[in-house]
């Protein structure tokens, strides 16, 4: 059972092959039997989730089906969810329940699906290993020494040990991609502004989207089409019709150009990871691709310009968490200073720290120019790095993440290192572009991820290309040794 | 030494809208604590703003009434700093591409002499909650229904040379804000609120002085009190070999002292940064152009309109047609007599609603009922004396003039059969003082009739109508002579 | 550009975030080495370059003036850490 896809899933429930509220149970089981090993979910909605695959089942015989009805999946941390504790892996807010539903929240209910609980995440999103959460770190279900890759760590390692067919995730800075290349899952990050952020905790306003984390791009597709919708509370929310992400996926990719960027491939890649993507390349120029080496030549900016933006709009936005109107608040503040500094002293940890400093740092008095203005000016000119490759490309492809999952602590006390992980990704992040990872291979029995990033609003292209992939391989199908 | 005062004003006004600013959330007045602030006013997490549009057009419709250029693509910014009032910690603002450029402001001295004042820009911004201080067991309590109300504040240079001139100014603003109906300019509620930056210089010298802001100030009086005392507080400190010292102070109204609130030193690093939330906000000239069209009667207008079609001097026009609720209440009242409308608001009713300290729009009379009043007294129905009891009555929610006249048996004996009457009464009555009237030299004789007149009064109880009385009387009794 | 102590310390007072000793030393570091990533930006050419605030070409969609929120005091306040008489209450504060 846990090895059908979404899809399947659909497909056995309109059959009557199962009932929704005995997949709901299998996965709450393994949720309880396994998690234990992973540590991937922070909330787990049990009686609720019962009740409502009971209701599924219930509208599905009476002919009132919905698209996602009596299907299991998970929210990310992130999203907010309405009487269900939602807390961004943070002790800030490690008692809030929040009385409103995100949009993705509400379409995924709307839909029908099953929420079977709250995934663990690093700390307000920021991280790349899941070694922040103030509920502990997430271990990767292909070895449980290592990191499953963050801040998505949670939804990644869920989907990966088939705690749940597919979960909801967010993606600021490869938050998305990076973990869903360490546990060997397909992961999608929609181009900015298609998916709405309402009720999704901030991160950085203008680097942050939610999208689906599934072991297939097909589950992907059908994930996006209900994630994604034109939402007028969020003003960053863009008014586009959105199309059925599953109807193109059977496009033949005969003639498809893959824009390979050189800088994606120096040193610093691991080779292993190198030769898997590069097997991959070769996989696609069988299904009829065209290779075509681009240069993408302010890549070397991303992450220098990402740890300027992303820290700055972080800064601000958390300077919410004050104790006032929910979330933690310190005991016997003597007076309103003593409250602020106590209760984000305590209620933040190490990570969030030192990048609301460094965002403070480059937004303040004598430093803004240098720092931030200066990291938007090279915003601009990355973007126009993909904007021109684009009139040469389809599709943009290289390697997730520079090496398989590491172990954890490996990057010890040096933050930077830690930074480096995300150098493939980031860029799509501060140029809004869709990008996506999808499993190509194996290093030491540990997955390594394949990149594809879109043009604007290209979500169906990108899906269609990773369908096609998964049709012909079996990387997506593989399992972590030993999984029960 | 002559000291030279330069003051330049920020006014923060409360715009009109029924929601915020950016959430759907009501502005209405007088709100249980927090029965207004949604879950974007809170910023509860995951929550984002979108802008009213309304708050633009009013932002908008300003910028067009004081000549000012209109931004075709403007901005949010954030402007940080931590207070329990700013749910954020920051505040939604405009700083590099507000929605209002540079414009001027006429304004019209006592004796006579106009000026312009120029404004440097005005934006868009939110307003912040509101912090009580009675005990909560040594604790502050939090309301943050004013959370997320639009404001638009408006910076002038510092062009003012004179607590007169800031006063003027400001009065002037106000005209414009509550005629255009983008504010309704109520100061005791805080629709309307004034920071007044004020520095002192040599006369004739072309540097400025270091200045000082005192803010808050929500009365032109208090505004003008409070200019006072600072720029004395300045010339003394400087002549006294002091040097004055940037920072913010309060003044008290009711104490009329004025305090330091904090040194602009020690000010906030306030990290301004494009709000990443919104995006640029952009408005072609049709849009503007058709705001435009639809501008409301500006006070200068009105007051040139008020002098044409009512024959009001200059001096009253400027008075009645300052206020936008004023010159609304004037033109209902004067349907019947707008020369005696402007002398019963200026007169009368202005005195009862200082005294109260209430606002035009909550007079107790209205001015459908002050017009009614001013046509018993234009036919002839009451005097003036009675018409004063009238209003008093009116005041006191006695109804109507004419119900009022009617239950008190108020209206003036102008019968003429019935003056003639009491005129033959009392000359008959009063042979000696018709004899010294007689005898009198011509030039006494005006004084005399005073008696007479008296008496009349006496016996009509004041109801007989004075002017017919004297012209009955003047008749009979030059027929005597 | 090297970043010290009291430069943490100033900052920390800025973002509201008590430090504790035994931590302000490395944090101290931490992000000094963050900043020295981040002066890479400063070898790039960006003359006559605008910068970018939002990813997207899109401009501000604006909403019409009419209250759409209702009075949900009730649910918001049962989360909230301290509250009397429908106010949120901090330590006093002096203005």
């Amino acid at each position: 059972m846990h090895n059908k896809t979404l899809a399947d899933i659909i497909v056995g429930l309109n059959n009557g092959d199962f009932s929704s509220v005995e997949v709901t149970q299998h996965f709450l089981g393994r949720i309880k039997a396994m998690d234990g090993q992973y540590n991937s979910f922070v909330t787990v909605t049990e009686d609720a989730a019962l009740a409502k695959a009971a209701a599924a089942d219930q509208l599905r015989a009476s002919g009132n089906s919905t698209v996602l009805c009596g299907v299991p999946i998970a929210h990310k941390d992130i999203f907010c969810t309405n009487g269900v504790r939602t807390s961004c892996g943070s002790k800030m807010l490690d008692n809030f329940v929040p009385p409103y539903d995100a949009t993705v929240v509400d379409n995924f209910s709307r839909a029908g699906a099953i929420v079977l609980g709250k995934t663990n995440m690093d700390e307000f999103a920021m991280g790349s290993s899941n070694e922040t959460s103030y509920y502990g770190p997430v271990k990767n279900p292909w070895d449980t020494n290592c990191v499953p890759g963050g801040s998505s760590g949670g939804s990644a390692a869920a989907v990966a040990a088939r705690l749940t067919p597919a979960a909801t995730a967010t993606d600021t800075g490869g938050s998305i991609r990076q973990p869903a290349a360490l546990c060997g899952i397909t992961g999608l990050k929609p181009t900015y502004g298609r998916v709405s952020r309402w009720g999704m905790i901030a991160f950085a306003s203008s680097l942050d989207q939610g999208g689906p984390m599934a072991r297939t791009a097909e589950d992907c597709a059908l994930m996006l089409n209900t994630m994604a919708n034109f939402d007028p509370k969020d003003s960053t929310s863009i008014d586009r019709p959105v199309p059925d992400y599953t109807a193109e996926l059977q496009n033949s990719l005969q003639g498809l150009k893959i824009g390979v960027p050189k800088e994606y491939f120096s040193e610093g890649l691991n080779s292993g990871t190198e030769q898997a993507v590069r097997d991959a390349l070769a996989e696609y120029e069988k299904l009829g691709a065209q290779l075509v080496e681009i240069s993408l030549p302010h890549s070397h900016l991303a992450v220098p310009a990402y740890y300027v933006i992303a820290p700055a709009e972080a800064s601000a936005n958390l300077s919410r968490f004050d104790g006032v109107r929910y979330g933690y608040r310190c005991e016997d503040p003597k007076d309103l200073r003593d409250l602020y500094m106590r209760t984000r002293g305590e209620g933040f940890g190490d990570e969030v720290k030192r990048r609301i400093l460094v965002g403070a740092y480059c937004l303040s008095a004598g430093y803004y120019d240098a720092y931030y203005r200066k990291a938007q000016q090279v915003r601009r000119l990355i973007k126009q790095d993909f904007v021109d490759a684009f009139k040469e490309v389809d599709v943009i492809m290289g390697p997730t993440s520079p090496s398989p999952a590491f172990a954890f602590g490996a990057k010890g006390n040096d933050p930077v290192a830690m930074y480096l992980e995300d150098i493939y990704t980031i860029a799509t992040n501060l140029a809004g572009l869709p990008g996506m990872s999808v499993p190509c291979g194996l290093v030491d029995n540990k997955p390594v991820g394949l990149q594809i990033i879109g043009d604007y609003f290209d979500e169906d292209l990108m899906l269609n290309v990773a369908h096609q992939f998964q049709q012909a391989t079996d990387w997506h199908q593989r399992t972590p040794e030993g999984l029960e | 030494m002559q000291w030279e005062t330069v003051i330049g004003l920020e006014v923060h006004l409360q715009l009109a809208t029924k929601s915020k600013i950016f959430s759907g959330a009501s502005t209405a007045f007088g709100a249980e604590p927090n029965t207004q602030a949604c879950a974007i006013d809170l910023a509860m997490p995951g929550t984002l703003p979108v802008p009213n549009e309304q708050a633009f057009r009013d932002a908008i419709m300003f910028g067009l009434a004081i000549d000012a250029d209109i931004a075709h693509t403007s901005m949010f910014e954030r402007k940080n700093y931590f207070y329990p009032d700013l749910p954020k910690a920051y505040q939604t603002t405009q700083l590099e591409k507000p929605i209002v450029g540079r414009g001027h402001v006429e304004i019209e001295l006592a004796d006579g002499s106009k000026k312009s004042i120029r404004i440097h820009h005005a934006h868009l911004e939110e307003d912040a909650g509101k912090s009580l201080h009675e005990d909560f067991h040594g604790m502050s309590g939090i309301d943050l229904n004013r959370a997320g109300t639009p404001l638009i504040e408006i910076v002038s240079e510092p062009d003012l040379r004179s607590a007169e001139e800031a006063v003027a100014f400001a009065r002037k603003l106000h005209s414009i804000v509550t005629s255009l109906g983008i504010c309704d300019g109520n100061m005791s509620q805080g629709s309307m609120r004034f920071d007044v930056n004020i520095s002192v210089r040599p006369a004739g010298s072309d540097t400025f002085g270091t200045r000082t802001e005192t803010k808050n100030l929500n009365s032109f009086k208090f505004m003008e009190d409070a200019i006072a005392l600072e720029v004395e507080r300045q010339i003394d400190l400087i002549e006294d070999g002091g040097k004055v010292i940037q920072e913010t102070r309060l003044y008290n109204g009711d104490t009329k002292k004025a305090r330091s609130m904090r040194s602009k030193e020690e000010a906030n690093d306030y990290r301004y940064f494009p709000c990443p939330d919104l995006l640029p906000i952009v408005f072609d000239d049709d849009y503007i152009e058709q705001i435009r069209q639809t501008l409301p009667e500006l006070p200068d207008a009105r007051r040139d309109r008020f002098m044409e079609q009512y024959g009001l001097s200059h001096y009253d026009a400027n008075i009645i047609s300052g206020d936008a609720n004023v010159a609304r209440y004037f033109e209902t009242a004067a349907d019947s007599d707008a020369k005696l409308a402007a002398n019963w608001i200026m007169g009368e009713l202005s005195a009862r609603l200082n005294a109260d300290d209430m606002a035009i729009q909550d007079s107790p009379v209205s001015a459908e009922q002050l017009a009614g009043m001013i046509a018993r007294l234009k036919d002839g129905t009451i005097s003036s004396k009675m018409a004063k009891e009238v209003f008093d009555a009116m005041w006191d929610g006695e109804g109507d003039a004419d119900s009022i006249i009617e239950a008190r048996g108020l209206k003036q004996v102008s019968d003429s059969g019935a003056i003639e009457a009491m005129v033959d009464d009392v000359i008959a009555n009063s042979p000696q003082q018709v004899e010294n009237y007689r005898t009198a030299d011509e030039a006494k004789r005006p004084k005399m009739l005073g008696y007479f007149v008296g008496q009349i009064m006496k016996a009509s109880k004041g109801q007989a109508n004075p002017q017919q009385v004297n012209e009955v009387l003047l008749k009979k009794l030059n027929e005597l002579l | 550009m090297t970043i010290e102590r009291a430069d943490i310390e100033k900052l920390a007072e800025l973002a509201r975030i008590e430090l504790n000793e035994a931590t302000i030393t490395e944090t101290t570091r931490s992000i000094a080495d963050v900043l020295a990533l981040v002066d890479q930006l400063q070898a790039a050419d960006t003359d006559g370059v605008e910068p970018m605030a939002h990813p997207t070409d899109a401009v501000q969609r604006l909403r019409p003036d009419e209250v759409t929120e209702t009075n949900q005091r009730e649910a918001f306040q049962a989360i909230a850490p301290a509250t009397e008489e429908g106010l949120y209450l901090v330590p006093k504060v002096i203005e």
